[in-house]
């Protein structure tokens, strides 16, 4: 088997290994589908009265893409503590000394976790519906704005995986991203208007990539009101570029680091 | 108990000068071993001693800081891949799936190892079927009792029948029960011809299922050789009185001054006392003697050649399960206790 056939094969195993467990531990499901219906509940209609949105759309259809974002941001954690749930039970050394490939463990981690991602989008989207979200755009461009938002979610997985290898106890990764997590899903224009912001606040916001993320599926789903006033910062003019290009820096030099780390790793 | 496969083969394990520091801790001080293709090595030592360490060497997963390891002639830096083609581990935890079923457990580990659908699922049958798990095959092993857990554990390890296996601490945290299923287990696996290297506190089970053995203590071999050289290697006999009550233990110790050749080693939660001599029925009838008065606090008295405890305590200077330290140098000492 040349390298490439093994290592997808082996990602294969491991991937079917992480779902198998997903169907078998309800509270993973609830856990990815559960808190995304109350999120939107919650915004839509406890804080929504009060948050004046641009132009004339409802508050539902500004909230949607946002909370899509915020949850496969969070989803993305779940990559961090089930390493290091597997580093702690002893189950990434016998995978090391297994003549398997020695990136399929985190590919089949991180591509697992998307599919969790895919699942809570799905149930997002018809929350959505129930509340009077709609996608105005074609079928192109909304398959487009799922697929930036997972595409994103893939690439923080690989941090977390990293996290989740140094770090080495779940409780921990959950606590430590959960820190770093909230600010940058909230400091953005995920729930509210960037106009609201104050100016330091609001640059943060600008180029926070999650920003840019929330803003690429406005505009894929339709979300936005043309003429509206919307940021002029570069990384908000050109949401989907910025986005990508996020994505390709942060896969660039998480993805070697987080093998490294796998390959030099062992539990305790 | 020499197996005949073992005599005029070549070594299936080479290790040479290996040493492995953690900071500042020195958890391995220059070991070597070998052990004889077919043949079943027992790696012993206290916790900590550095018997993890040694097969975390051997299995790849660490880099030793200085020095030589081989499988099957093949280095474990250099030719990792190959190495971890033809061995298993099994750990010191049952590292299973707990959410998989103990088939598709088996069938996962089977595809790593590069076999087949077909061939992964009819070996993890028979395997299933092997350790006594084919009534639980479709269980989430989650379900597993430590005991299965562990079989299950080294099921994955035999699925593509490695020439060398690893079991660090196979039995420990098991019952007894469960403990003399598992030691049947390897006697199998070993009589059909494969190395075993097996770490254990156990001397009973190292006694029991190896050819030769390896003592180490702080990183450094102490002794080796079988069980009856190590025996022999220790001498004389051993005087053994249990009593009723600890409280006389100090007081009989006291009488028997002068009898042993060396410390008397005293128990108390099995009120048990040991002494070392050199004589034999003589100094039984000396002892009996000097303890005229004691009769009602006597429970036994025996007079016994050296098991591998007193070979433990006579090399270590400490009893094999009353440990110094834990095998990770980094975390606390694990507390004491007594020999049994």
């Amino acid at each position: 088997m040349s390298s490439l056939a093994a290592t997808l094969s082996d990602s294969a195993v491991i991937t079917k290994r992480n779902l198998i467990k997903v169907k078998r531990v309800p509270d993973l499901i609830v856990f990815a589908t559960l808190s995304p219906i109350m999120f939107v509940l919650l915004f839509r209609y406890v804080f929504g009265g009060s948050i004046q949105v641009p132009g004339d759309i409802s508050y539902a259809e500004f909230l949607l893409p946002g909370i899509f974002a915020q949850t496969v941001v969070f989803g993305s954690t779940v990559t961090g503590a089930s390493i290091a749930e597997d580093l702690q039970k002893g189950l990434i050394d016998r995978f090391r000394s297994l003549p398997m490939s020695r990136s399929a463990v985190l590919i089949g981690r991180t591509i697992a976790d998307a599919g969790l991602n895919i699942i809570s989008i799905a149930v997002m989207a018809l929350t959505g519906l129930a509340v009077g979200w709609r996608i105005h755009t074609s079928v192109g461009e909304a398959v487009g704005g799922f697929l930036i938002l997972l595409l994103f979610a893939f690439a923080i997985s690989w941090l977390m995986a990293l996290v989740g290898l140094l770090v080495r106890t779940p409780e921990v990764v959950n606590n430590a991203s959960f820190i770093v997590i909230f600010p940058l899903t909230f400091v953005a224009n995920t729930f509210v208007p960037l106009e609201t912001f104050p100016s330091v606040l609001r640059t943060f916001a600008e180029w926070n990539p999650v920003s840019s993320v929330v803003q690429s599926a406005r505009e894929l789903f339709g979300n936005t009101v043309p003429g509206a006033p919307t940021s002029d910062a570069w990384s908000l003019q050109h949401p989907v570029l910025y986005t990508l290009l996020w994505v390709v820096i942060i896969l660039a030099v998480f993805v070697p680091l987080s093998v490294r780390a796998y390959r030099g790793t062992a539990s305790r | 108990m020499l197996r005949p496969s073992v005599l005029g083969m070549s070594d299936a394990i080479v290790v040479e000068g290996l040493v492995k520091r953690y900071g500042g801790t020195t958890a391995l001080d220059g070991v070597d071993l070998t052990a004889a293709e077919g043949s079943v090595l027992g790696l012993l030592g206290p916790n900590g001693a550095g018997k993890t360490t040694v097969v975390r060497i051997l299995t790849t997963l660490l880099k030793a800081d200085a020095g030589r390891a081989e499988v099957l002639g093949l280095d474990v830096v250099r030719d990792g891949d190959a190495v971890r083609a033809s061995i298993g581990l099994t750990g010191q935890y049952a590292a299973v799936d707990e959410y998989l079923t103990g088939v598709e457990n088996l069938e996962m580990v089977g595809r790593l190892y590069r076999l087949g659908r077909r061939q992964a699922r009819a070996r993890a049958g028979e395997l299933l079927e092997r350790f006594d798990l084919a009534g639980a095959a479709d269980r989430p092993a989650k379900t597993y009792s430590g005991g299965m857990r562990r079989r299950l554990d080294i099921a994955a390890s035999l699925i593509a029948r490695p020439r060398v296996l690893f079991l660090d601490e196979p039995t420990t945290g098991l019952d007894p029960r469960s403990r003399l299923g598992m030691w049947e287990f390897i006697a199998d696996l070993a009589d059909g011809g494969t190395t075993i290297l097996l770490t254990t506190q156990y001397l009973e089970e190292a006694d029991r299922l190896a050819d030769r053995m390896v003592v180490i203590d702080h990183g450094q071999v102490i002794a080796r050789g079988t069980a009856d050289e190590l025996k022999a290697q220790v001498g004389g006999q051993r005087l053994e009185f249990t009593v009723t009550t600890a409280a006389v233990l100090p007081d009989i110790a006291a009488r028997l001054r002068g009898l042993a050749v060396d410390e008397p080693q005293v128990d108390e939660q099995a009120r048990r006392l040991t002494l070392p001599v050199s004589g034999g029925a003589e100094i039984l009838a000396e002892a009996l003697q000097r303890l005229d008065g004691y009769t009602a606090e006597i429970f036994d008295v025996g007079l016994r050649r050296p098991d591998l405890d007193d070979v433990f305590l006579a090399l270590t200077g400490h009893a094999a399960e009353a440990a110094a330290t834990d095998d990770d140098p980094r975390t606390e000492p694990a507390v004491t206790g007594g020999v049994r």
